[in-house]
């Protein structure tokens, strides 16, 4: 027997890089001749731009080059792309104003790249973007998604009304909304998901140079897909050719989502690095972090739950403002509508559901998807209502959810998904027994002899990840494919080099994917490298989000390492003389079924690269394939969390006292893998449920969460220590069962903060963040409502 | 970062007359907040002096009536003094809980103070255990030191070389930290002094760190947790942001003395 090493909790192979200081990331790489890049960023939330002077700046020491609006529009570059086109309700297009990588004529958000100034030293390109004038006539702005709408309210873009950027929906809604008008009980929650800065670790980075030896351009970014940003940027925003443009996104510290984009930075300096014929630098401050990544979440969301007696779900209406921020993000669109929408069935077959969604301009930064992009919000919706209506109607919230599972499979839900798989009583019946919820009330009353207050509360939650089938996608309005690409190439000495369009940025697939192949190939994990991340080695890619990596990426190199054996299995008939239909492969060895002749992989490595004995009327020589995946369906990891809180009420302090996530995420590759993925999306869902909250003064505009002394990053103590297990049924259609772990903990965990909290503090609803001092506040407001 | 001088001073002395020289001369501690504001170009000295070097502004000594604390004095030094842990525990508590580990490593006594932001820990234990600020040119009473928002007694040129902290009978400190920040949002020290007396200093609710009067005389009545928990410290004045408002932070202070009170009797 080989080594097994599928389901082992192997060390990740990239972290002695990465915890050693030895990781190569954007910001690392210094190029001869190296310039550095500031941008010239609005100081307003909204303003008309009445003159941008660069004189004073221009004769600065060190200048290079200076670029405006002004000289974007006159060399004809166009707006960055929104790369999803939702047609609203009303049958039309979503309104995409122009999105400039310089501003021009207007500034919509803090932080809006104005001016680009290019200099020999950092500081130089400082001290000279400091004398760039630019004179601003100041605009109210607007910048919560309910007012943006309300009539007199600040246009973002002047021929977008109301600033309504679309109107969908999805569902029946005559239908739906009649069973409200007969249902024996009504659940109506309305609130908001706060809006979340992602912050990873390493800020985006940019270099870019361009030869005129051989009219090339090269642009190294912190990036979550290089294949796209090359095809972005290249043939939507520069016209630029794909094979003059490479694309290289090496060791990426963070990205949850915000470095998938296309950023008008990328842009900018890949265009003037040219115009310099120097290549250029820059590396966001965490300053610009705040004010110019994308954002995530940010929706104002009323929602009604209609059952029946017994409490079975009949049907689910909910009405959504998304706001956008300023422009459309790369992906902006698609994540209230197709990311969202779709979820909510949740893990119920609710016969009917409603949703519309209202897309909205602001003066903030772009929001766009992160961990877990509209399917948080989805399932924030359905637990929180789902809990509320257990205890409005006095039913155990784990039994109300029991009566509404879906249990037989396939299931299509009324809002466009056809869940493959699942097994929902299996992980719930797991998280209760993991949790002691029957020892719970006497905990509870612990606490109070403490003068504590103690809750606890459910999430289960379903998501839809291995994005996408590109048909289902292209009818929903995606303008690109969302296949995977991986390419194996099997060297003479039968060692392995996997190239993947799949990207790393801290999820391990350099170990995770060495263990698929060296499992498919039956040779030890140290003969195989994992390449991603370059558009000049890897043959083409569609990136890492949405969980997507495994399951679509990991696919792809399956049917590439399938081809392999296949060649591999003509080469040894050849060699062993035997019909190709005798021979098997399995740890590594080709064999003559029912034989003891055999040939190692690594010997048929070496004939197709020294084909002396080689078929060569039916066979070219070499060892090396590639594959393209386009998925049949989404994959649909599901699970159980539960989370008990204590609430001191004389300081409002919230403390999770126990967390239990129990993950169906089909088979597993790697349990450790998998287990520190949940970790951190557990970590960034409890973050947005007690900690994290984006704030723009309404007035101004200004990004009053603009730094780390007011953004509240979770920190380790915050957190409990997790408990967490799995349960499997493994995915139907894709050949290694496998559904994506990356964002789940983020999706699942707020509900179940939040509905714990509730249960604490006796009250139907809390805004997001448990802050202390809103915990203090509803406290001292339920108690003066007793008194009264 | 604006170009600047990097200068280092041998001794308290030569550092006043580096300072002397230059209009636009700043001194250099740990560092924790003038290099980052210098970074952010909110700072933009002609000359750093740097500290460091100074050794008398060095060392912790301990006798019968107190610590003193040289200037230079790294926040992790004082928490993990066996000799303050011993003689006044609360100063190594305070000082283990300021920041961060790197923060801690660099940040000194002496820096936190004479910066004087309204939300540091160390204003607390200098007003509370009733401390003495000496610098190169006098030596100033607590109760005189602390006037304002980031503004102290310290006329300019004038160094803080050490502080001296009298040895209280019994003292605690409670912060509630600022969620994000880890600051004090509210911050008591309570100390019963060796005359009997008693102390209540508050830092972070207001824009410089005050004493609560009503709460030092009930507790000089009765050193007792119950003494303090229905005195109520108005909300106006205090500081209002999006952590807490003002009334939220007059309730932590009273929350925050007497469970201050409780720590100080355990
Ligand atoms: C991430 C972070 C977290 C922090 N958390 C906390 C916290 O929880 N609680 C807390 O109290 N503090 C906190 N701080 C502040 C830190 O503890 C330092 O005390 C503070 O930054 C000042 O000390 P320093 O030695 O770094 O002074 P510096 O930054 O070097 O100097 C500060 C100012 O004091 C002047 N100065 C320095 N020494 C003298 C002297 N001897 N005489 C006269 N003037 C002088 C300098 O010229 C300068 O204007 C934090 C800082 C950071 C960066």
């Amino acid at each position: 027997m080989a080594t097994p090493y599928i389901g082992v909790p192997i060390q990740r192979r990239e972290d002695l890089r990465f915890l050693t200081g030895a990781g190569n990331y954007t910001d690392d790489l210094t190029l001869p001749h190296q310039t550095y890049a500031v941008f010239v960023r609005s100081p307003h939330a909204h303003a008309r731009i009445r003159s941008v002077r660069t004189e004073a700046a221009a004769r600065c020491a060190g200048v290079v080059g200076i670029f405006t609006g002004e000289d974007v529009a006159a060399a004809k570059i166009n707006g960055l792309p929104c790369g999803w086109l939702i047609h609203g309700t009303d049958g039309q297009p979503m309104k995409e104003p122009p999105h400039p990588i310089l501003a021009q004529g207007k500034v919509r958000h803090v932080g809006d790249p104005v001016a680009v100034v290019i200099a020999e030293t950092l500081a130089q390109a400082r001290d000279a973007a400091e004398r760039v004038a630019v004179d601003y006539d100041v605009l109210p702005a607007v910048v919560d998604s309910v007012q943006a709408l309300k009539t007199g309210a600040p246009l973002v873009h002047d021929d977008v009304a109301a600033n309504r950027c679309y109107t969908w929906s999805i569902g029946d809604k005559a239908a739906t909304d009649a069973v409200f008008t007969h249902a024996a009980h009504v659940t109506t929650l309305e609130f908001q998901n706060n809006r979340l800065i992602p912050n990873p670790i390493e800020p985006r980075a940019v270099n870019a140079s361009y030869s005129r030896a051989d009219d090339h351009y090269t642009l190294y970014v912190s990036n979550q897909n290089p294949h796209v940003e090359r095809l972005l940027m290249g043939a939507f925003v520069l016209g630029l050719p794909e094979h003059k443009v490479r694309v290289v996104a090496p060791d990426v510290g963070g990205g949850f989502g915000s470095k998938i984009y296309l950023y008008a930075e990328d842009v900018v300096l890949t265009w003037a690095s040219k115009k310099v014929n120097r290549p250029i630098k820059w590396t966001a401050e965490r300053s610009e972090s705040f004010l110019t990544d994308a954002h995530g979440r940010d929706h104002h969301t009323r929602a009604q739950l209609a059952l029946d007696r017994d409490g079975r779900f009949l049907a689910l209406r909910v009405d959504t403002k998304a706001n956008m921020g300023a422009y459309l993000s790369t992906f902006a669109s698609a994540v209230p509508t197709i990311l969202y929408a779709t979820l909510l069935a949740g893990q119920y077959a609710t016969p009917l559901i409603h949703c519309e969604v209202t897309a909205v301009f602001t003066n903030t930064a772009p929001v766009d998807a992160y961990r877990g992009a509209g399917r948080p919000e989805a399932t924030y919706v359905v637990e929180r209502i789902v809990e509320a209506a257990a205890r409005e109607m006095k039913i155990d919230p784990a039994a109300l959810r029991r009566r509404n599972f879906i249990r037989s499979f396939p299931y299509q839900t009324p809002v466009a998904l056809l869940y493959d798989t699942g097994d929902y009583d299996a992980t719930l019946d797991r998280a209760i027994e993991m949790a002691d919820v029957a020892g719970f009330p006497a905990r509870r009353a612990e606490a109070a002899r403490r003068g504590k207050l103690r809750g606890l509360g459910y999430s289960c939650y379903i998501e839809a990840c291995g994005i996408a089938p590109s048909s289902v996608a292209g009818s929903l309005g995606a303008r690109a494919g969302l296949f995977e690409a991986g390419e194996v190439r099997v060297h003479p000495t039968g060692k392995v080099t996997v190239f993947t369009g799949s990207h790393a940025h801290g999820q391990g697939h350099e170990t995770t994917f060495a263990q698929v192949v060296a499992d498919r190939l039956g040779i030890p994990m140290d003969d195989v490298e994992i390449v991603h991340g370059d558009t000049s080695k890897v043959l083409f890619g569609m990136g890492t989000y949405g969980s997507r990596s495994l399951a679509v990426g990991g696919t792809a190199i399956v049917k590439a390492l399938d081809k392999v054996i296949a060649k591999g299995r003509k080469i040894a008939a050849h060699l062993l003389e035997a019909a190709e239909a005798d021979i098997e492969f399995t740890d590594g060895q080709f064999r003559v079924a029912g034989t003891d002749r055999s040939k190692a992989f690594a010997e048929i490595a070496l004939t197709a690269y020294v084909p002396h004995n080689f078929p060569h009327d039916k066979l070219e020589p070499g060892l090396n394939e590639n594959a393209f995946y386009d998925p049949s369906n989404f994959t649909f990891p599901a699970g159980t969390y539960i989370c008990e809180v204590e609430v001191d009420p004389d300081t409002g302090i919230v403390r999770v006292e126990r967390f239990v996530a129990v993950d169906d995420f089909g088979n597993i590759i790697n349990p450790m893998i998998v287990e520190g993925q949940v970790h951190g999306g557990l970590v960034q869902g409890l973050g947005q449920a007690m900690n994290e909250c984006g704030i723009y003064d309404s007035g101004s505009g200004q990004l009053t969460t603009g730094t780390f002394l007011d953004y509240c990053m979770p920190r380790a103590d915050d957190m409990p220590s997790f408990q967490v297990d799995t349960r499997s049924t493994p995915c139907t259609h894709n050949p290694l069962g496998v559904k994506g772990c990356g964002e789940a903990g983020a999706i699942g965990s707020p509900p179940a903060l939040m509905n714990a909290l509730t249960d604490a503090l006796g009250v139907a609803d809390f805004a997001m963040p448990a802050t202390p001092q809103r915990v203090w506040a509803t406290l001292q407001a339920a108690q003066r409502k007793q008194a009264a | 970062m604006y170009a600047f001088r990097y200068q280092t001073a041998s001794s308290a002395a030569d550092a006043a007359s580096r300072l002397a020289a230059h209009e636009d001369a700043k001194l250099l501690a740990g560092g924790q907040t003038m290099i980052a504001s210098m970074k952010l170009r909110l700072a933009s000295p002609s000359d750093l002096i740097d500290l460091a070097g100074a050794a008398d502004l060095h060392g912790i000594t301990v006798d019968a009536k107190g610590v003193t604390l040289g200037a230079m004095s790294r926040h992790a030094e004082v928490a993990r003094s066996a000799d303050v842990q011993k003689a006044i525990p609360v100063l190594a508590k305070l000082a283990g809980g300021i920041g961060d580990r790197m923060v801690r490593n660099m940040g000194t006594m002496g820096g936190s103070v004479a910066n004087n932001d309204p939300a540091a820990d160390y204003p607390a234990a200098v007003l509370g255990l009733n401390a003495t600020v000496n610098t190169t040119t006098c030596s100033i009473a607590a109760d005189d030191f602390f006037l304002g928002m980031y503004e102290t007694a310290l006329q300019p040129g004038e160094i803080i070389t050490s502080i001296s902290f009298p040895i209280a009978k019994r003292a605690a400190y409670m912060k509630f930290k600022n969620p994000a920040s880890r600051y004090a949002m509210v911050g008591v020290l309570v100390a019963q002094l060796a005359d009997g007396s008693v102390r209540v200093a508050v830092t972070g609710a207001g824009p410089v760190v005050f004493r609560v009067a009503a709460m030092e005389k009930a507790l000089e009545a009765s050193f007792t947790p119950a003494a303090v928990a229905s005195i109520k410290v108005p909300a106006e004045g205090l500081n209002s942001d999006i952590h807490a408002q003002a009334d939220y932070r007059a309730h932590l202070i009273t929350v925050m003395a007497k469970r201050a009170v409780e720590a100080a009797l355990a």
